[in-house]
């Protein structure tokens, strides 16, 4: 038995070499009363690239560590309701309003300062300031300029259940912002309209994609003529191939049609940090003037605060409001997912 | 390579009275206990799927499963998962087949070669040939790129089985006038055929799992709509249901899988098959051999590389960085394999001697965790390590546990298969020479059996430096591998600043990849 035992004895040495090679320590537990401890974890559903400047801007200027975690929204926040109370998490700011409200809706968030969430309009923000909009995304027609002049681009969503179309435009159906443009459609239009409407695509043989990304791929590529995204895609792809090589350009869709909402990225406070001023501070920070501008000439997002101006060349925010919409309405988001899942669309 | 990676030795013929019978009756319960302890790692998905289904009232699970679309995902996942398998089962067999038996000049590298693809993550795969065919998408185009990365699962065993397999009947039956293509099915194909199946397990059940690719590609199987379900609906409940029925098709494989493995007997006699001049097919051959490695690394590499030339946002790699990723993704990479391996050890032992429904439950356990998509074994273990284990939550614990769920299988199988191979009359003789269970066990059967045991730890590693979903939900904050650095900047058509990133992760994963190819059978006792 020596010598097993010895080689048992190597062996787990190693793993626990190896294991602590890399382990960091776990975070600690945060506690419920009103503290400041100069840091905070914050999870990201946004991307590294765009949030982490600012957020070193933000360590520099307040001395606050933030500790972030990235991941794209839908898995943090399948991450969140699997944490629940345990999360070591303070704040989570998410791409879409549809993860927030469902975090809202399984009361993970702590409501927040009415300072903080008056800086954003109504129709941007939560109903009950359980999370406060960062940012507006617009739903846009991006369409392949060697397929067609900006003139021929339909201004309203309803062009696409034409049999010109079919076959030859690309939607994203399980997407949360998709989900919401249609939300959208029923609430401007009526549920009657939006299952014609619904139908209709369905049956047109849409081209059919897993990310709003991938739809401006094919569009840029050629593959499809048109799809429905959001605006700011198209800018990133741009900085990154070039504003000249762009064959993909964009279209907005008339005011009014649903086609032309406004969707929201935004942060919330995690319940079992309710009080943590550094959270606190860092989600003011966000609906500050100068995160709100870091947005506009970083990531060509609308700013959600007085006194910012969109970016240039983009339809202003009020000609696209809903203020009818309420972006983090689950109720509702079953309901148009139960009419995409009738037709088959996810 | 080993012919004991995946020996024809096994059959489940009842043990006749003879020392040579591969199976033992009355398993010692110590070890029963032991490999029940270890399958339970794997069932720990399972228990959580369980729980977060029944929390769903039986009419919604009713109206989720009987969604004209839950059919319509599953069909389009059994067709995938089927077509991939049946196609690398083939071209892996004839590209062992033509490693072995035919003498091409550059043999070695050809085999190497044949490895490279497992080095190549699907999402990457699938990227690389989007930049040359943008419109490719579907059915067809998944099942050829997944088939193109897939291969080397079957051509690395079927080479190594062939290579130890006897060619004694093969000879007999050319002999009584068999065609060379009769013969080997008649005679050589059943020795191999274990390695194959084994093999075939695996791309299976990757196929029934995998996400990047079918996603990039645009084929809804059912780990789309799974991540659908978290993603817009935030309904973990419907997730938890659609990976069910994953669970259940992984079931209905593994144990498929164990009954075609019974049927095979001990060849005797040990003259391997001469290897054959090319002569005019040579190019054929070569074709054939690189046609994996050329779809499933040449074509997606070169892609890549072309929009890193076009990409006007080149950075600076910020070398640090890159490295203190290499080093995570080793370490974690690294860790993963030896426990993947301890854990899988007392079950591939368990399946290598002995029979029973007990046992076979116990193996099939084992392998669940590789028929489930990466985020749904993670949000298991965020569930699990809360309750359990709450100090080790986001610590590479909870990490490299999660690749043990998901990767073990792959060190099952070839873990088993070497024990298999190692003679039961050895360890008797060892036990009659004075040696205890465990002496024999450590002295005689690991030491024989280490060829295997190492295969099992480079799949286990290779998987996880390429693994995506549960590492980002399980990493601990702050701590990035390659595969999540490469993901954060393609989110954003940062081609620029992630080559470096896919670059390094290629060649970290080439690194076992090729060690992989390169272990040869040298443990055999003769």
């Amino acid at each position: 038995m020596r010598i097993p035992l010895t080689i048992a004895g190597l062996v787990a040495g190693a793993i626990v070499l190896a294991l602590a090679g890399c382990t960091q320590a776990a975070q600690p537990a945060t506690t419920a009363e009103a503290t400041s401890d100069g840091a905070f974890t914050l999870y990201s559903g946004r991307d590294e690239a765009l949030v982490q400047p600012l957020i070193d801007q933000f360590e520099e200027q307040s001395g606050i560590t933030v500790e972030v975690r990235y991941g794209n929204t839908a898995e943090l926040g399948a991450l969140l309701l699997e944490e629940g109370d345990a999360t070591p998490a303070q704040v989570f700011l998410a791409q879409d309003a549809g993860a927030l409200g469902a975090l809202s809706n399984a009361d993970l968030f702590a409501t927040l300062p009415a300072q903080t969430t008056d800086a954003v309009p109504a129709g941007f923000t939560s109903t009950d300031d359980t999370w406060v909009g960062v940012t507006g995304r617009a739903r846009v027609i991006a369409y392949d300029s060697e397929a067609m002049v900006a003139a021929d681009v339909p201004t309203s969503v309803d062009a696409f259940t034409d049999p010109a179309w079919a076959g030859k435009f690309g939607i994203a159906p399980t997407n949360a912002s998709f989900q919401a443009f249609v939300t959208a459609y029923r609430v401007l239009n009526g549920e009657e309209a939006a299952d014609a409407w619904v139908k209709a695509v369905a049956a047109n043989n849409p081209v059919i994609f897993d990310s709003n990304r991938a739809i401006l791929a094919a569009v840029n590529d050629g593959v499809i003529e048109a799809g429905l995204i959001n605006h700011y895609y198209w800018f990133a792809m741009a900085a990154e191939t070039g504003e000249a090589n762009m064959r993909a350009q964009l279209s907005y869709p008339e005011a009014g049609d649903a086609g032309s909402i406004v969707n929201v990225a935004g942060a919330g406070l995690l319940a079992q940090a309710a009080g943590d001023a550094d959270a606190l501070e860092f989600i003011d920070y966000l609906v500050g003037a100068e995160a709100q501008q870091y947005f506009v000439d970083k990531t060509f997002e609308y700013p959600l605060i007085a006194g910012i101006d969109a970016p240039a060349g983009l339809p202003t925010l009020d000609s696209l409001v809903n203020p009818d919409l309420d972006l983090a309405d689950l109720e509702t988001l079953a309901d148009t997912q139960a009419l995409l899942g009738k037709h088959g669309l996810i | 390579m080993t012919e004991l990676l995946s020996p024809p030795l096994e059959t489940d013929a009842p043990p006749p009275a003879r020392v040579t019978g591969r199976y033992r009756a009355g398993v010692p319960a110590w070890l029963l206990l032991l490999a029940a302890l270890c399958a339970a790692t794997a069932a720990i998905p399972l228990v959580y799927l369980v729980v977060r289904t029944t929390e769903a009232g039986i009419t919604e699970l009713l109206d989720t499963l009987l969604r004209p679309r839950v059919l319509q995902l599953t069909v389009n996942t059994v067709l995938l998962a089927a077509a991939v398998t049946l196609s690398c089962l083939v071209l892996g067999t004839i590209c062992a087949w033509i490693l072995t038996r035919i003498r091409l000049p550059f043999q070695r590298t050809l085999l190497l070669v044949s490895a490279l693809p497992l080095a190549v993550p699907s999402y990457l795969a699938a990227y690389g040939w989007l930049v040359w065919f943008p419109s490719l998408n579907g059915f067809w185009a998944s099942w050829l790129v997944m088939t193109m990365v897939c291969t080397p699962y079957v051509t690395l065993p079927v080479a190594a089985a062939l290579r130890g397999a006897s060619a004694d009947l093969e000879s007999v039956a050319r002999t009584l006038g068999r065609g060379p293509l009769r013969a080997f099915a008649a005679a050589t194909w059943p020795q191999i055929r274990p390695a194959a199946i084994a093999g075939a397990l695996l791309v299976c059940l990757y196929s029934l799992s995998d996400f990047g690719l079918v996603s990039m590609l645009r084929f809804q199987t059912l780990t789309w709509g799974i991540n659908a379900a978290y993603g817009a609906s935030f309904d973990r409940n419907q997730a938890a249901l659609l990976a069910l029925v994953l669970v259940v098709l992984a079931l209905v494989v593994v144990a498929g899988e164990r009954r075609s493995r019974r049927q095979v007997d001990r060849v005797p006699g040990r003259s391997t098959m001469p290897a054959r001049a090319p002569g005019k097919a040579s190019l054929l051959y070569v074709g054939l051999l690189i046609a994996a490695p050329l779809g499933g690394v040449v074509v997606p590499v070169v892609g890549l590389l072309s929009r890193l030339l076009e990409a006007e946002t080149l950075r600076a790699i910020d070398v640090p960085r890159l490295i203190e990723a290499i080093g995570a993704t080793l370490g974690l990479a690294l860790a993963a394999a030896v426990v993947a391996v301890l854990v899988a050890l007392p079950i591939a032992a368990l399946a290598a001697r002995y029979r029973g429904r007990l046992v076979a439950a116990i193996e099939a356990v084992g392998f669940l965790g590789h028929a489930l998509p990466g985020i749904v074994v993670g949000l298991a273990l965020v569930f699990f390590a809360l309750a359990a284990v709450p100090m080790f939550y986001q610590t590479s614990v909870v990490l490299v546990f999660a690749y043990v769920v998901l990767f073990m299988p792959r060190a099952i199988g070839s873990v088993r298969s070497s024990i298999a191979a190692v003679p039961q009359s050895l360890g008797d003789v060892s036990r009659m020479l004075g040696l205890s269970p465990f002496q024999t066990w450590f002295r005689v059967t690991a030491r024989l059996a280490l060829p295997g045991i190492a295969i099992g730890a480079l799949l286990v590693a290779i998987s996880a430096m390429k693994e995506l979903p549960a590492t980002l939900l399980l990493r601990p904050t702050g701590v990035s591998t390659l595969a999540t650095e490469l993901w954060s900047r393609t989110a954003l058509f940062e081609f620029g600043a992630a080559a470096p990133y896919a670059a390094a992760l290629v060649l970290v994963a080439m690194v076992p990849a090729v060690l992989l190819s390169g272990i040869r059978g040298t443990a055999r006792e003769n």
